[in-house]
């Protein structure tokens, strides 16, 4: 497995190959569903973000409730698909990747390709396992939305396998 | 007469449901196990990490996903029993915000259309039988929404018949691809008419994994549409592989002579689902 810290260089990223293995370490922001549309409506006012987009990885996720001597209660990755019409335009804005689980959109891959991105498939139902990887974390937006707002989230050794990488390339290419 | 009070059933639906929370069931155990054997590379990697997350779980009682669902909650109520005190929903809905909001249970329940979440996980999908006996039963399912969203219904005719079914099955899985976190349990409603159908097919997933129907026509449709959907390659998490589905499972009701409703419920590898008898 290779280890990778946050953030990636240009190197780092092109030497990923869908279907490697790697243990990720460094800051990354959760997002879902509804804190996607929050983005972008701070983008369309032109706002400021909750946090800088430059090579930056968002993590699809939405996290229970820590426990008690936890940074994070279980966090395993969510549905990347639904953010389909989301990843385009934050990795045109410099978005370094994205984290979550299962295939994404034809165009989804292309702005990947533009970009020379990544996205890694985290494995989806492990959530007590990602959790117990997050060694800090801290809302930085849109508490109002729960677990749907945005974390950030400092992680140790993150499991993850290169879903779709920046040449083109799927895991789930069949 | 029975009578049971309604506070006895929320508290039972608390119970379960912060045991349901936090473990797979065992028979799920056993199939995941099962599909790691005949698994390489990245699908055998996907499936120890599934395994290693539910010794977690049960070990430092956390939730398995931290998807912990919209709650489903079936009750068998016999008509010897004289329901008491507060009104039923309420004391179930009471037993949900109990559960999580001690098991640190995400609250994955909001307004369709505002998004605004109602910070308990509430309400619970309840659904009372009404059954010969003097008993309750209490079903709690946790339904995560990665797979539910990738469930379809298909109003068919008569003429498609057995062959159709089948296809509605593969195809509705083959649709869902990697999305729905695979090795999937694909519940399956067959007959009734449009509502009752999606609760049959609801119904086939709180079935013990690997359970075959009785009747052995409707098992053969199972042992059919499993195989035909394991040759789609899917496999664990998409990652390509043997093993696409660990089960189906098809529940059965009378339909009208016009139709063949048939709905596909599909369930993610973590199968939560707890039971109890009051």
């Amino acid at each position: 497995m290779k280890k990778l810290t946050l953030p990636l260089s240009p190197d780092d990223v092109l030497s990923l190959k869908a279907g490697d293995a790697v243990a990720l370490s460094g800051v990354i922001y959760t997002a879902r569903d509804c804190a996607h549309r929050r983005i972008f409506e701070l983008l369309d006012a032109d706002m400021p973000l909750p946090f800088a987009l430059k090579g930056a990885f968002i993590y699809y996720a939405g996290p229970c409730p820590a426990p008690k001597g936890k940074a994070s209660g279980s966090c395993g990755p969510t549905t990347s698909a639904r953010m389909n019409s989301f990843a385009p335009r934050l990795l045109d804005l410099g978005l370094g990747g994205m984290i979550g689980k299962g295939e994404m959109s034809e165009e989804v891959r292309a702005a990947l390709v533009r970009n020379r991105a990544v996205y890694f498939a985290a494995i989806g139902g492990a959530g007590a396992f990602y959790g117990n990887a997050v060694k800090k974390s801290a809302c930085v937006a849109f508490a109002d939305l729960l677990s749907e707002a945005v974390y950030r989230f400092e992680v140790e050794d993150f499991p993850l396998v290169v879903a779709m990488d920046a040449h083109g390339g799927s895991i789930y290419a069949r | 007469m029975r009578i049971v009070d309604t506070k006895q059933i929320g508290e039972c639906v608390t119970r379960l449901a912060l045991i349901a929370g936090r473990r797979i069931t065992n028979s799920c155990r056993a199939a995941l196990e099962d599909a790691r054997a005949r698994e390489t590379g990245a699908a055998r990697y996907a499936l120890d990490t599934v395994l290693e997350n539910a010794d977690i779980a049960g070990r430092e009682e956390m939730p398995v996903c931290q998807d912990t669902g919209m709650s489903v909650v079936l009750l068998e109520v016999g008509q010897e029993v004289c329901l008491a005190g507060e009104l039923l929903e309420d004391e179930v809905n009471a037993g949900v915000r109990r559960a999580y909001e001690e098991g640190c249970f995400r609250k994955s329940i909001c307004d369709p259309l505002t998004r605004v979440n109602t910070g308990d996980n509430t309400p619970a999908h309840v659904h009372v039988d009404i059954v010969r006996g003097d008993h309750v039963r209490v079903v709690y399912l946790p339904k995560g929404f990665g797979s539910e969203n990738m469930s379809r219904l298909y109003m068919l005719t008569p003429a498609q018949g057995r062959a159709g079914i089948l296809d509605a099955v593969v195809e509705t899985v083959r649709l869902a691809g990697s999305r729905p976190c695979p090795p999937v349990v694909v519940g399956v409603g067959i007959g009734g008419c449009f509502d009752s159908c999606a609760l049959l097919a609801k119904k086939a997933l709180t079935r013990e994994l690997g359970t075959p129907n009785p009747r052995e026509d409707v098992a053969q449709i199972e042992r059919e549409a499993l195989i035909k959907i394991n040759e789609l390659g899917i496999g664990p998490q998409g990652f390509g592989g043997k093993t696409t589905a660990l089960a189906v499972h098809c529940e059965l009701a009378p339909t009208h002579i016009a139709g063949l409703p048939v709905a596909v419920n599909i369930q993610c590898h973590c199968v939560r689902c707890e039971e109890e008898v009051l």
